[in-house]
């Protein structure tokens, strides 16, 4: 068997390889890589930085991979030479392995531009798993961070580190951010994202040292001036690692020399990637660097198929919320070209297409790049656009959803960065029975690059898969136009603590009596109640905590836990319905007293009157447990649905949820309390209880479904607890459990919570308890108000005549 | 009784909390107060669609959304959105040394520049009866 070394181990070698492996001829494998990691998406590395992602999330190939394909990793050595006569390499561990053939895949190093004091500590590259985990030690709260460089790179490096609490400064050279892949007007629009995000951007300075004693202290220009820094990362662009193949007598310019088939001006001896100079370009984006991969494996293989010849240049930015894609030539004046425009300064949005000849020669988006992949076929394609120009910028409705999957040409490639066509997708359709996002980035690695393509991904699903359910994906409001799973993570990985925040990063920065009170919600239940309580963002009810009246008046309903109450409790409501002249005191339908007719000034008083806690009968909350007199005193009681339905309310009560939440105990499946009809059920059976859930008796009537059946009250209980915080996590708001537990479907909520791993369990479980403990009796703001004026209806203070 | 050129001292400005509203009775008259951050405004607290305290509702930019049926009133002009065409009476605002004034005029109208017609002399439009969401 031929000896196959492979001298680097990241994306452009290992996906080589993955293409040489699907070919029939054998090779004994090395592969040598100096960062001690297995092979990770390079790409992603921004969203280790800014927390979307775990460094486990962003592994391709983990150990199992190599173990399959008989593969010999070596990692953590470095190749110090190549023997390119007697064909061997040796290592910087001193050892000498030989082959046969070789691909260098050594990528490339950040450019480190000639200024005083790069040696610095604290002075920072960002290139590689290391690298970002070094940046996350010393990254926090209140750091004063310094990015040279205002390209891809170093803006996704400036977010990143911005999202982990730093006071980030970008650093530029040019007039323009990105002025390699925008013109000024979206250049314009960028900074001005980057800078409502909090991220400050300097332009056209010059940096001539990095300034301190020892540590990093700041970041001094030309022009004289400084900026205090604790840490600088330099993203100033980067050069290929040619410096192997210089030494061992390649052909080297500024990359390593490849043919269309990758191979060096040694004859055996390849190159793929970063490091590699074809037909004068150097690449730095991956598909391309795909592309020579693919044209690499067929030679190396012996197959005959055209080489690879060029690639369109296109890229990507990838901040959450602030989304740029270009590609192509995008200069219409440097190409003799026509533009055609759009910009929404206030929505943040641009697109520019330039047109040459009747065919796309580049184009800009910015702010939505939803479209990319349909003009990036254009580009490549360069098919004539006479007739589609009219609706170049936004296209007609289509007629049906399947349309613009259907009209794509097989050949047409989906996944850019890992260069995977439609065919390739229906096959692994077809012939994999792949029918979810999950299975089909399994199965063909299509979406598990940029991640651009997951919308054409998910529509070929949907047009092509028998069993695809589509995900509900309806964007909360148009202040915040993103499906709210989407905006829960955005707060999570974000780490955005209030409303305003979220509505200023990634919504109109207005918001509106929609999306206030959903914010309020997410940002609650993301952090467990450790967040900024904006009041002016929740309804009125969750301002005074009372229910408003069609007069303006406020109802009061204290918590009877379980429905039960005592003479004492009675005498003081019926007092203070005296005193305070209430209109109506209602027995509610929840086993409770409602207070109606309540002057908003009056809250206060009438609470502390009262002494009981608010039954929180006005809020998108736990409401309370309605229960049976179950063993105590009914005669066919089996279970002491009174003592676990008051247990369960204590548990539970002062929780925000999407909507509200009732519960039942019941003793018996007589059902006296209705617990089948409930959000959350338990009902008592000889030796066991039943837990059921999304239960409904509104405007809807809904058996609930059969969570589970066990033996204890502790554990319906907590298993209670586990679908409360499950809802609580995963329903949109002002999502009913019974609309939630219908479109996630009953098995996947058992899955989820009470067969979940005791991991799962134990997260659910510690969230709850978080949030329950930084919850309080909201009544006890009698005591100490928000605001002086929270309840009080103001009085002029006098009156002036000029 | 107020002449045309009266101001009413109110209260501090940091009474009313940022983008929250607060009602203030002047003459019988109940006002709603709101903090927009930039700058305070005043109109008459109570929606024309069925007399919802319209300073305890939520605001959206420049327009305040009754608590009760969710009519949209404009702070400045205190003209209704939608559903419905009506208007409420607006008062001007102005602050010295952080204490709020409010200007109450005789015979206030709305001055709503959509359908000023619609507007009755005590600067409360006709309700209609539809019901609004």
């Amino acid at each position: 068997m031929e000896r196959l070394v492979l001298i680097g181990n990241g994306m452009a070698g290992i996906g080589c390889l993955e293409q040489i492996l699907r070919h029939q001829r054998k090779f004994a494998i090395t592969v040598f890589g100096d960062e001690p990691h297995v092979n990770y998406n390079r790409i992603l590395l921004s969203s280790v930085l800014a927390g979307e992602k775990c460094a486990d999330d962003i592994v391709m190939n983990d150990l199992e991979w190599y173990r399959r394909h008989g593969i010999t990793l070596r990692v953590g050595v470095r190749i110090i030479s190549i023997d390119k006569e007697n064909r061997t390499v040796t290592g910087d561990d001193g050892s000498v392995t030989p082959f046969d053939k070789l691909i260098i895949a050594t990528g490339s190093t950040p450019l480190i531009p000639p200024i005083e004091g790069t040696q610095r500590d604290g002075v920072f590259v960002f290139r590689t798993l290391d690298d970002t985990r070094s940046l996350l030690e010393r990254s926090g709260v209140g750091v004063k961070a310094a990015v040279i460089g205002g390209g891809l790179l170093g803006l996704e490096a400036a977010r990143g580190l911005q999202v982990q609490g730093c006071d980030v400064t970008v650093i530029h050279l040019m007039p323009n951010l990105m002025e390699r892949q925008l013109d000024s007007t979206g250049s314009a629009l960028l900074r001005s994202q980057m800078e409502r995000m909090g991220v400050n951007v300097l332009l056209s300075r010059s940096t001539t040292g990095i300034l301190g004693n020892g540590r990093v202290e700041g970041v001094g220009f030309e022009d004289g001036s400084s900026i205090d820094a604790d840490l600088v990362v330099i993203a100033a662009g980067i050069r290929p690692n040619a410096q192997l193949a210089r030494d061992a007598g390649l052909q080297v310019n500024r990359g390593i020399v490849v043919d269309d088939w990758m191979e060096t001006s040694h004859p055996g001896i390849y190159a793929v990637g970063e490091c590699t100079e074809h037909r004068g370009i150097c690449y730095g984006l991956v598909a391309p660097l795909l592309e020579q991969g693919k044209a690499l494996a067929a030679a190396i293989t012996g197959n005959v198929v055209p080489g690879f010849e060029s690639a369109v240049p296109a890229s990507k930015l990838k901040i959450m919320g602030v989304e740029v894609f270009s590609a192509g030539s995008w200069d219409e004046g440097a190409i003799g070209g026509e533009a055609i425009r759009f910009e929404d300064p206030a929505l943040g949005l641009y697109r520019k297409l330039v047109i040459r000849q009747n065919r796309l020669a580049g184009f800009i988006l910015v702010g939505d790049t939803s479209d990319s992949a349909r003009y990036l076929d254009m580009l490549r394609s360069q098919r004539d656009l006479t007739d589609t120009r009219r609706h170049l910028l936004f296209p007609p409705p289509a007629q049906d959803d399947g349309l613009a999957v259907a009209e794509m040409p097989e050949s047409h490639t989906v996944c850019g960065c890992m260069g995977v066509s439609k065919g390739a997708i229906l096959e692994a359709i077809r012939e994999n029975g792949v029918c979810t996002l999950a299975q089909l980035k399994d199965v063909t690695r299509a979406s598990t690059g940029c991640g651009s393509c997951t919308d054409t991904c998910r529509a070929l699903l949907k047009a092509a898969a028998p069993e695809f359910a589509e995900e509900t994906a309806r964007v909360l409001c148009s202040c915040v136009p993103f499906p709210q799973e989407q905006i829960r993570e955005m707060v999570r990985s974000q780490k955005l603590r209030s409303v305003q925040d979220v509505l200023d990063i990634y919504g109109n920065g207005v918001g509106c009596e929609i999306c206030k009170p959903a914010l309020s919600y997410i940002v609650d239940v993301v952090w467990c109640g450790d967040h900024e309580e904006d009041r002016s963002a929740r309804f009125i009810n969750d301002r005074v905590h009372a229910n408003i009246q069609k007069d303006g008046t406020f109802s009061v309903v204290p918590r009877m836990r379980g429905g039960v109450t005592s003479p004492d409790e009675l005498r003081r409501i019926a007092d203070v319905a005296e005193k305070y002249n209430v209109r109506m005191v209602k027995v509610t339908g929840s086993q409770r007293l409602d207070l109606l007719g309540v002057k908003k000034a009056d809250l206060p008083k009438i609470w502390a009157d009262l002494g009981m806690p608010s039954g929180q009968a006005y809020t998108k909350g736990v409401r309370m447990v309605k229960t049976c007199v179950g063993t105590d005193f009914c005669r066919f009681g089996v279970q002491d649905s009174t003592s676990a339905g008051i247990e369960l309310e204590r548990r539970l009560e002062n929780l925000y949820t999407p909507h509200k939440v009732k519960m039942g105990a019941v003793g018996c499946p007589r059902n006296c309390a209705e617990a089948t009809v409930k959000d959350i059920g338990l009902v008592g059976q000889e030796g066991s209880w039943q837990l059921v859930v999304g239960g409904a008796a509104g405007k809807k009537v809904r058996k609930a479904d059969v969570l589970t059946t066990v033996e204890t009250t502790d554990e319906a209980l907590e298993a209670a607890c586990l679908f409360f915080q499950y809802y609580r996590e995963q329903a949109n708001y002002l999502e009913r459990t019974y609309d939630f537990v219908e479109r996630v479907g009953i098995e996947k909520v058992r899955r989820d919570t009470i067969y979940a791993s005791e991991e799962a369990r134990h997260g659910l479980l510690d969230r709850l308890a978080k949030a329950k403990a930084l919850s309080s009796d909201p009544w006890l703001e009698r005591n100490q108000p928000r605001t002086r004026t929270q309840f009080v209806q103001i009085l002029p203070m006098e009156m002036v005549t000029q | 009784m107020n002449t045309s050129h009266s101001w009413t001292r109110i209260t501090y400005a940091e009474d009313i909390p940022l983008r929250e509203g607060r009602a203030v009775e002047i003459d019988g008259r109940e006002i709603a107060l709101f903090n927009l951050g930039d700058r305070f405004l005043a109109l008459e607290n109570r929606c024309p669609h069925r007399g919802g305290p319209l300073a305890d509702g939520i605001i959206s930019g420049c327009t305040v959304v009754c608590p009760l049926h969710a009519w949209k009133v404009d702070l400045e002009e205190g003209f209704v959105f939608k559903p419905e065409r009506a208007c409420v009476a607006t008062y001007p605002v102005r602050i010295d040394d952080g204490i709020i004034s409010i200007q109450v005029r005789e015979c206030e109208r709305g001055n709503a520049p959509l359908m000023p017609a619609e507007c009755t002399s005590g600067g409360v439009a006709l309700a209609t009866e539809s019901v609004a969401g």
